[in-house]
């Protein structure tokens, strides 16, 4: 029994449908930020993966990039947090069903 | 990858992820819901140390563990009347269809390659990863720090009550 | 990746300097008998309860818990415990033996499951922080080369235990506690890696035994203080007092645990806890703060090197010798200073300690970038201690003034708050 790429990517997939379910799906502004980074996981997974598997002259590649997604992950997540909080103190609610002000 | 420890440590590693993945997804509580993203997080950094990115493995768990899911944590406390609810909205079929279809094209897609996989590839330090930051892709990381301190300055921005803004304009 | 090797150390299973030694039989013997595989299990087994039986428990027990009372009981004019036992030694396992037979009580309105969860979680990540510290020279059971960054990335999941702890009680000062102990960590955080990124900086990349040292190895970084007969703290002295009030923000030593302050919230996250699963986190507590100290011993107090002297005085007794020196300065700050303010502590992290930590590690880098240039001369590194030294006194005094702090208006004896220029509310004066 051997592990191959396969593997790392199936779980990396499921991962990622999993977060889209969750980002779709939610009410609260708060579950839907989970849902993005449970997909931004997943990619950083399978980008490790392709990182070590592949045949490459630069493997660190993979890497890289998913130190750059960490950062960016970072910063949303503060910024929508952020939003989340402000929205909040304005309208009293973070659910993304009652944020309609626009409509008519 | 062959090996009793390695193959042990990998279904044990994706029981433990996915199913706290799931837990985010039916969890009612908005709570538990993060504490089920934490696990996932912490599983990920073990299927990191699994293809030897150690250096990302523990970004991950400072980053992802320390700072994101405490930042969420502090948003939920922070929203207290929104109520803890992890309810879904209409669109939940339509939206879980849609991911289900998916994950069925990429299964597809997954098995149905055959993936050219070399011999694994020479263990990647720090310092390989600290090179490549600083030579290939130093146009980006310096982004990257733009980016952080855009981030920081909008979160600050955003956050703010009126009477805080009123007292800093009277300064 | 540098050798490792203690050119005196013997291979002989009676020589108590190396400890690895005995292990190493032992589980050569065992892997005659078992099937493969096991012995790797048997391996770490064996180093957890080891390190837990000659280090962990026993500092907790004699030092974290009876030490730490008889200090601060001496240091106040006290006795501290001297009923159980001869002077009271036994007091640690009267502790623990009234804790185990005492009612672990659960709220109704509580959430059951996170609130028994949350202890256990707690006491994890502090049994894998000590897979690390390197205890000798060949006496860590795990040497990875990012084990710097490993202490820091485990040492930040007991936050989410006591948020978890905080959260579950369903009491408004449980919580309390929990928004602090989050809002703290996350401003303490910043300031704690940039003084740990100065020790890096300085140990990583210089010459050693033919290859280079990797500063984010915690056994690189004592081989450094080995080759250079130099501790980093003599280069660092702004890291180091940097670390240690972070580090004791974070963990909540007493005068910047704000998280469970008994005056203001009154027990913070461990309010709604007894029996033993306040018995863990209390004690965990006190691991943690060993763990921490056992790192900063390592990064900064040169490890299990003593300047030659490791080669006759076993090396795991001084690294534990310098673990419990500066365990000492936890005790001595909680015996001393009075406990600050939430929004102080907060201020003092983002105003003072990062400014401070920045420039540390601007000053260093220079310095290294000097150093390498110079193909790591062993005589510059002493006046880079020196130029440091000065520079920390100097930065920290300029900042404080900067900030505000006037030393004129410190007094010398006991004064009223308003004449030593202290704030004092619009309303509040005494007609003297």
């Amino acid at each position: 029994m051997s592990i191959g790429i396969e593997h790392f990517l199936t779980v990396g997939a499921l991962i990622f449908c999993l977060g889209l379910g969750v980002a779709l799906s939610k009410r609260n502004a708060i579950g839907v930020l989970m849902g993005v980074e449970l997909m931004l996981n997943a990619v950083n997974l399978t980008l490790i993966t392709f990182s070590r598997f592949a045949i490459s002259d630069r493997p660190i590649t993979g890497q890289t990039f998913v130190v750059f997604i960490i950062t960016v992950a970072a910063a949303e997540a503060a910024v929508a947090l952020a939003l989340a909080v402000s929205v909040y103190r304005n309208r009293e609610t973070v659910d993304i069903d009652q944020i309609n002000l626009l409509r008519s | 990858m062959d090996g009793g420890g390695v193959v042990f440590a990998f279904y044990v590693l994706s029981a433990v992820t996915l199913v706290a993945a799931g837990g985010v997804m039916v969890s009612r509580n908005l709570f538990h819901a993060v504490l089920f993203l934490i696990l996932t997080f912490v599983g990920i950094a073990g299927f990191f140390v699994l293809l030897s990115a150690d250096f990302i493995a523990m970004a991950q768990v400072i980053i992802y563990v320390g700072a994101i899911a405490v930042l969420v944590l502090f948003a939920i406390l922070l929203t207290p009347r929104a109520g803890r609810n992890n309810g879904e909205t209409r669109f939940a079929a339509p939206g879980i269809l849609l991911s289900v279809c998916l994950a069925a094209v990429f299964l597809f897609v997954i098995h149905d390659t055959a993936w050219q996989t070399g011999d694994l590839a020479p263990s990647l330090g720090v310092a390989e990863l600290g090179e490549a930051l600083l030579t290939t892709w130093v146009l980006p990381f310096e982004m990257a720090s733009v980016l952080l301190t855009a981030a920081l300055v909008g979160a600050i921005m955003l956050a703010r009550t009126p009477q805080e803004e009123a007292e800093d304009a009277l300064a | 990746m540098a050798p490792y090797f203690l050119a005196l150390s013997t291979n002989h299973w009676y020589d108590i300097r190396d400890l690895s030694n005995i292990s190493r039989v032992i589980l050569e013997g065992a892997d005659k008998i078992l099937p493969f595989g096991f012995v790797y299990v048997l391996a770490a087994l064996l180093g957890f309860v080891a390190s837990f039986l000659i280090f962990v428990l026993p500092s907790q027990l004699y030092v974290g818990v009876y030490g730490e009372r008889k200090i601060i009981g001496r240091m106040q004019s006290r006795y501290g415990p001297n009923r159980v036992g001869p002077l009271g030694l036994l007091q640690p396992i009267a502790d623990a033996i009234k804790l185990l037979t005492k009612e672990a009580l659960t709220p109704t309105k509580s959430d059951r499951l996170v609130m028994y969860v949350a202890p256990i979680i707690f006491v994890m990540p502090a049994v894998l922080l000590f897979a690390v510290i390197p205890f000798g020279p060949r006496m860590v059971f795990a040497n990875i080369p990012v084990s710097l960054l490993y202490f820091l990335a485990i040492s930040s999941v007991p936050v989410i235990a006591t948020f978890m702890a905080g959260w579950s009680a369903n009491n408004k000062y449980s919580l309390f506690g929990a928004m602090r102990i989050v809002g703290m960590t996350i401003s303490y955080e910043v300031p704690l890696v940039m003084a740990l990124l100065g020790a890096v900086v300085i140990t990583s990349g210089a010459p050693f035994g033919g290859g280079v040292l990797n500063g984010m190895a915690l056994q690189d970084m004592v081989l450094w203080s080995r080759e250079f007969h130099m501790w980093v703290v003599f280069v660092q002295p702004l890291g180091i007092a940097i670390y240690f009030i972070c580090i004791s923000a974070e963990l909540n030593r007493t005068p910047t645990d704000i998280a469970e302050a008994e005056s203001e919230i009154v027990a913070g996250f461990l309010t709604e806890y007894s029996g033993m699963k306040w018995g863990l986190f209390y004690g965990m507590d006190i691991g943690y703060a060993i763990a921490a100290s056992a790192f900063a011993a390592t990064v900064f107090l040169g490890g299990w090197t003593l300047f030659g002297l490791e080669k006759w005085v076993p090396p795991w007794m001084i690294f534990i010798g310098k673990t419990h020196l500066f365990y000492f300065i936890f005790i001595w700050t909680r015996g001393t200073l009075p406990r600050l303010r939430s929004d102080q502590l907060m201020a003092f992290a983002w105003k003072f300690l990062l400014p401070l930590s920045l420039f540390n590690l601007f000053v260093i880098t220079t310095e290294r970038m000097i150093w390498s240039d110079q193909d790591y001369a062993k005589g510059l590194i002493y006046l880079f201690a020196v130029i440091n030294a000065v520079l920390a006194v100097g930065a920290v005094y300029f900042w404080a003034r900067f900030n505000g702090y006037k030393p004129e208006n410190t007094p010398i004896r006991p004064r009223l708050v308003k004449n030593s220029g202290g704030f004092v509310p619009v309303g509040s004066e005494v007609k003297s």
